[in-house]
């Protein structure tokens, strides 16, 4: 088990180095001067400039420059904003919890509505409901999200007032962040009402952010439940006059289970790319909205940061998402 | 007539034949309702975006203050001249539907074509060559896929710069891979296959053997991914225009118009509703092709 | 009273080219402890008549019959409840593919345990205890170790006989064995071979061997059932059918046995099997009959009672007016049966 984990780790080594690869170069895509594109569009003196080359050691190699950035990365440096001169590790791990806060609440709606639906559209193959199901998934597959979000917000918010428009919570609340995640903090505050605003605050947002993964995850949970449903051990439970409700909360979903995890843990990918969306739209305060902001503020090293930041928190969930199918697939834990 | 073949009355005539191939996929696609819908949706906006001199009211960009944010015909204020309203500067909405589907339509199937032809290549290649150009390709393509898809082409755009041209690059870079994995698949398996040995050892060279063995017989997973492609690039390609970082305004495109959009919408529910109704329909439409094509190709899930 | 009663049983599946009748009017019956091998090549509806049985035909399949009763219960008009208390204890079923019939997430002992604690009502222990006395029986070493072993981490032979041993775990009155041995190297196929049929005689079950290979049931089975294309056609006594078969198509099958062979040459049957879109309208097998006529190719025979057996077929071989009848219905010339 030690070296299954070990030698999965070890794989994710040579992807750590492509992302900060992409990171690094991207940077010096940007036409002009790399150090002028990072102090941004006000200018800076010939010798300020000249000072900052050397601290960069933009008079090295570039594989050495390569060599020095990585350094810094390791250590945690992902350099300053140039707007707030704050570190973008402080402001990336300030704003963090609000997106999986967001993105938590969306993968759990999809997983409550879309594994029991591929389960019993896969059980009732050829019904109305499965025809339903396998529909509704796929329109929710093509679902412009940005544009889902507006809808919900056209039809809860303005045509029924139900929901709140942005934010995470009503603004005549003050919560003082302890763990980041406000329905957290609400609850260990003592501000009546708090908890339940940004239970309301949360709905749209983890709708639109869930609708892609809910179709995925019924679809798949589908078609993994139909395959193991026509696999010989399924016939053996058969067999053995095993009940109907067993064998497929039993001995199909432990199988068709392996598949569905591998996709979930896709879905986090996904789910980050929706984030920024979602949080556009929603204007809520996590990563995605202070990426798309530092794009339009023209904040290079903030981009830069996130991007990197972003790309090796999927990439540790991918990696954890692998450790987990090898506990509860045997074959692959015993294999390696 | 015995007793005996009224045992079997269901049995297919004695005398049938089993049905040639291209038939047989006919058979199995046009059973699958969605799959023809789909197609008749894509064939519908094909002919608009062709015809989109002849078929809009008006220009895309004609604006008129006087008329700006009218509802659509069937509400109260509404009138046929703008069948669907106007955008808050006066702009027929159905028109720049209209115009807008070229634009979709044309970044489906560039961004689909640069990532086929580039991505094949590239599969092939690490197929064939193997050993470190392999490798090399292979891992790119994986560090492409473990990064959200979104992500990656909004930096690309963002280093770039905003605009029409980078953005649909930024999407074919991302949808790459798919292409790659699937050529390189197909030249490993179909290798290893005795025709191919056969077709070696009677002395073709390497690039013959991948245009004459091993394509024809990528093709059908192909064009099943090139179907879902286009859906992924017109759906990311809006996403970028919704930032602001895709095609640029006054463009019709669909995603752009969302952006400009997006602050009426407690105002005026027809400016977001429609271009966004239409990006879903043409995404889903892509998405129903793929899926019939992909059953009617795929001869394990045919029953 | 018999133990299994079976008339005119037919399975059907829709599919694309129209219906496909995977089993064709099957009767049979089979007394307590009896042998039975069933016969036939691949896709002759063998193993898709003992699924019927065990209520295990795939979706979309339909399966009718005029009579299936089991130890005196009608399986047509049973309630799914209590068919699934008689399927895994009264009735049980082994698999040719002993590796992918166990599920590949639960231990041996789990699946093992779980039989008896739902047919016994035994405890976690009593069920634990008795899993390795099974797992004795059907001669798996060490078989404490076992229990919690992944069947990933057995040879097909010993999954196999995990499989035999959770089917005879609540002793069943019947068993039956689709290809046992067939996904087996040849050395373990007899050892299985020999351990069901040892099971067989200490239990006093009743045994359905399903296989291709006359040779697999030459030494086990009583009877023998040959079937082709879902359909019956010849049923008899085995030392009977391997003494005088008299269907042209069990004549073929034996004559196709290696120890059959004549200087070194294997006999072989012409052709294939018909599938959905080649099914003759006479009999069956007339497109590789050696002797088929125009009568045989027209009109399809009925299974009928003959010499202690069933037979389906216009000419049996034993018939005394074979030869006459062969003659009037004019023998189509030998050139044309080679097509």
């Amino acid at each position: 088990m030690l070296r299954f984990i070990l030698t999965r780790v070890s794989l994710v080594i040579p992807t750590f180095l492509g992302i900060t690869m992409l990171a690094f170069f991207l940077i010096r895509l940007v036409p002009g001067d790399p150090i002028e594109t990072l102090a941004g569009e006000r200018g800076i003196d010939p010798q300020r400039l000249e000072q900052l080359r050397i601290e960069f050691g933009f008079d090295k190699p570039i594989i050495v420059q390569y060599g020095i950035y990585l350094a810094r990365v390791l250590q945690g440096d992902l350099g300053k904003s140039m707007i707030t001169q704050e570190s973008v590790l402080t402001e990336f791990t300030a704003l963090f919890p609000a997106t999986i806060e967001l993105a938590f609440c969306a993968i759990i709606f999809a997983l409550a509505l879309g594994l029991p639906a591929g389960m019993l559209a896969a059980i009732k193959r050829n019904s109305i409901f499965d025809h339903g199901v396998m529909g509704v998934s796929l329109a929710g597959y093509s679902m412009p999200i940005f544009w889902w979000g507006l809808i919900l917000i056209l039809l809860f918010s303005v045509q029924f007032d139900l929901t709140p428009v942005s934010g995470r919570i009503d603004v005549l609340y003050y919560i003082e962040p302890t763990t980041g995640f406000l329905l957290i903090d609400t609850l260990l505050s003592d501000e009546e009402g708090a908890f339940w605003s940004a239970v309301r605050h949360l709905i749209l947002p983890t709708i639109v952010l869930g609708t892609v993964p809910l179709a995925v995850i019924a679809r798949m949970t589908r078609s993994a439940m139909l395959e193991v449903l026509g696999e010989d051990y399924i016939r053996t439970a058969k067999a053995k006059g095993l009940s109907q409700f067993r064998i497929i909360a039993l001995h199909a979903l432990r199988n068709a289970l392996i598949p569905v995890v591998t996709v979930i843990g896709l879905q986090v990918g996904v789910l980050f790319t929706g984030a920024i969306l979602t949080e556009t739209i929603f204007s809520w305060p996590g990563v995605g909205k202070w990426l798309i902001d530092a794009i339009f503020r023209r904040d290079y090293p903030v981009l830069q940061g996130g991007a990197l930041l972003l790309g090796v928190v999927v990439m540790a969930v991918n990696l954890l998402v692998d450790l987990t199918y090898g506990l509860i697939n045997p074959r692959i834990r015993h294999n390696r | 007539m015995t007793a005996e073949t009224l045992d079997t009355p269901a049995v297919a005539v004695p005398t049938a034949t089993p049905p040639h191939p291209l038939r047989e996929f006919w058979g199995y696609f046009s059973a699958n309702h969605g799959a023809v819908a789909g197609l008749m949706v894509i064939v519908g906006v094909v002919l608009v975006a062709i015809f989109a001199d002849v078929i809009a009211p008006h220009s895309p960009y004609l604006t008129d203050t006087t008329v700006a944010l009218k509802p659509p015909f069937w509400q109260t204020g509404g009138t046929l001249t703008y069948p669907l309203g106007t955008d808050p500067i006066g702009r027929d909405i159905l028109s720049r539907l209209i115009y807008g589907s070229r634009l979709s339509l044309m970044i489906g199937i560039a961004v689909v074509s640069i990532s086929i032809i580039i991505g094949t290549v590239l599969g092939l290649v690490a197929g064939f060559v193997r050993g470190i150009v392999e490798i090399f390709i292979m891992r790119l393509m994986d560090i492409i896929l473990t990064l959200p898809s979104l992500l990656l082409a909004i930096v690309i755009v963002a280093v770039l710069g905003p605009g029409l041209m980078n953005s649909m690059l930024a999407v074919a870079l991302v949808i790459l891979p798919h292409y790659v994995r699937l050529a390189r698949a197909a030249v490993i398996t179909e290798t290893s296959k005795d025709y191919v040995t056969a077709a070696r050892v009677s002395g073709a060279g390497p690039i013959r053997l991948m245009f004459k063995e091993v394509l024809p017989n990528c093709t059908a997973p192909l064009i099943v991914q090139a179907s879902l492609g286009i859906s992924t690039a017109i759906l990311d390609a809006a996403a970028l225009g919704f930032l602001g970082l895709g095609a640029q305004p006054p463009s019709p495109e669909w995603g752009t118009m969302l952006a400009d959009a997006r602050e009426f919408v407690l105002r005026a529910w027809w400016v977001v509703t429609f271009p966004g109704l239409a990006i879903l329909i043409t995404v889903l439409a892509f998405n129903l092709l793929g899926d019939g094509l992909r059953d009617a190709l795929d001869p394990k899930l045919k029953r | 009273m018999a133990l299994l009663e079976i008339e005119n049983l037919s399975v059907e599946f829709p599919t694309q080219g129209g219906i496909m009748r995977a089993v064709d009017g099957v009767s049979l019956t089979l007394e307590k402890g009896e042998v039975l091998g069933v016969v036939g090549e691949s896709g002759s509806g063998k193993s898709v008549t003992m699924l019927a049985l065990m209520g295990l035909v795939p979706f979309p399949g339909r399966v009718t019959a005029d009579k299936l009763s089991f130890n005196g219960r009608d399986l047509l008009t049973i309630s799914d409840k209590e068919r699934r208390k008689l399927t895994g204890k009264d009735v049980a079923m082994i698999f040719q593919e002993p590796t992918t019939s166990l599920n590949p997430c639960f231990t041996i002992g789990f699946q093992l345990t779980e039989t008896l604690r739902l047919h016994e009502g035994m405890d976690r222990k009593t069920a634990r205890r008795r899993a390795i006395e099974l797992l004795e029986q059907v001669g798996i070493p060490s078989p404490e170790g076992r229990l919690s072993s992944f069947p990933h981490q057995m040879s097909g032979g010993m999954n196999q006989r995990v499989m035999i041993a959770m089917a005879i775990a609540c002793n069943p009155k019947l068993l039956i064995a689709d290809e046992p041995t067939t996904a087996l190297d040849v050395t373990i196929q007899a050892q299985i071979l020999d351990l069901l049929v040892t099971l067989q005689k200490e239990r006093n079950m009743a045994l359905v061997m399903i296989t291709h290979d006359m040779g697999v049931i030459a030494e086990t089975a009583k009877r023998i059932m040959v079937m082709y294309a879902g359909q019956v056609m010849e049923e008899r006594a085995a030392d009977d059918l391997f003494r005088s078969p008299q269907h042209p198509y069990t004549a073929a099958l034996l004559a196709a046995l290696p120890e059959h062979s004549h200087d070194g040459r294997l006999a072989t049957i012409p052709g294939v099997v018909p599938g959905l879109y080649d099914r003759p309208r006479g009999c069956l097998f007339s497109p590789r009959c050696a002797y088929a006529t125009e009568h045989s190719r027209e009109v399809r025979p009925e299974l009928r009672s003959w010499a202690g057996g069933q037979i389906r077929c216009h000419y049996p071989l034993g018939d005394p007016t074979r030869e006459a009848r062969l003659n009037a219905d004019r023998p189509v010339p030998a050139k044309e049966i080679a097509s």
